[in-house]
């Protein structure tokens, strides 16, 4: 029970990467765990059993979108940092405002990971679901790459536009002159 | 196979952001990675945008799943209950 409760808010992000909306992503969730129940003694101890879950579920999606939406590739090479930032040398003239050192105060770093659960959402679909993995669910990038089916210099670049924006929206809430 | 950069100058703050992710997932072949550390130690901005980076994976990985709702366990029941008639029938 538990670990239905421990994953079903990555399961619906990774979900909703593929489908239409909230909903089937629902759905998927629900068909992935019965997936998985119903596999337990076929599973091997191959991957890990979470690597394992995250691939049944992202197989699920991609059947029941039938679609990648094409439409987040364009967003997907936004560059990382804004290029006003930086004068015609390449060096910062809007250097970084600092904001780092407020991850010690309790109540604001519960804010910054309020504002970066929310941002998540918003982030294109290969990149939420990249940074999902990574750095919420903690798996490799090797495991990404399984579960995802892409190479790893593809996650690579998924997961860095998908942090540096997270980094920007940090530091555009928080960061001071 | 790890990135290899043109020769030449040195790296310029606006080349070094687009490489983080290269270096933090060891990416970078040991004469970039060499590089990318001599810019970063000569220039504060770029150290300051790594350890925002860095912060931000550490902000996101305090997210956790919500804290189980009663919908939830109702949901998992339901769940286990169809897996088990399944089961009971195959």
């Amino acid at each position: 029970m538990l670990l239905v409760g421990r994953y079903r808010q990555s399961m619906l992000r990774l979900a909703a990467a593929y489908v239409p909306s909230q909903a089937i992503a629902e759905e998927v969730v629900q068909d992935a765990w019965l997936g998985f129940l119903r596999g337990l003694n076929r599973f091997e101890g191959r991957s890990s059993v979470r690597t394992w879950l995250f691939r049944i579920l992202v197989n699920r999606a991609r059947t029941a979108g039938s679609r990648e939406r094409r439409s987040t590739a364009v967003a997907d090479l936004a560059a990382t940092v804004d290029a006003a930032r930086f004068d015609a040398a390449g060096g910062w003239c809007s250097p970084p405002q600092p904001w780092t050192d407020l991850v010690e105060d309790r109540l604001v770093a519960q804010q910054m990971t309020d504002v970066v659960a929310t941002a998540m959402e918003d982030l294109p679909d290969r990149q939420r679901t990249v940074v999902t993995l990574r750095d919420i669910e903690g798996l490799s990038s090797e495991e990404v790459c399984s579960v995802l089916e892409i190479t790893e210099a593809n996650q690579r670049v998924l997961l860095h536009r998908g942090r540096s924006r997270l980094r920007q929206l940090l530091e555009s809430e928080f960061g001071r002159a | 196979m790890r990135l290899r950069l043109p020769a030449r100058r040195e790296l310029v703050c606006q080349q070094v952001v687009e490489l983080v992710t290269d270096y933090l997932e060891g990416a970078l072949h040991p004469a970039a990675r060499r590089r990318f550390e001599r810019h970063l130690a000569g220039c504060e901005h770029c150290t300051e945008y790594l350890a925002q980076i860095s912060a931000t994976i550490a902000v996101a990985g305090r997210i956790t799943a919500d804290d189980l709702t009663t919908e939830m366990r109702a949901e998992f029941t339901d769940l286990y209950r169809r897996w088990r008639r399944e089961e009971d029938g195959a």
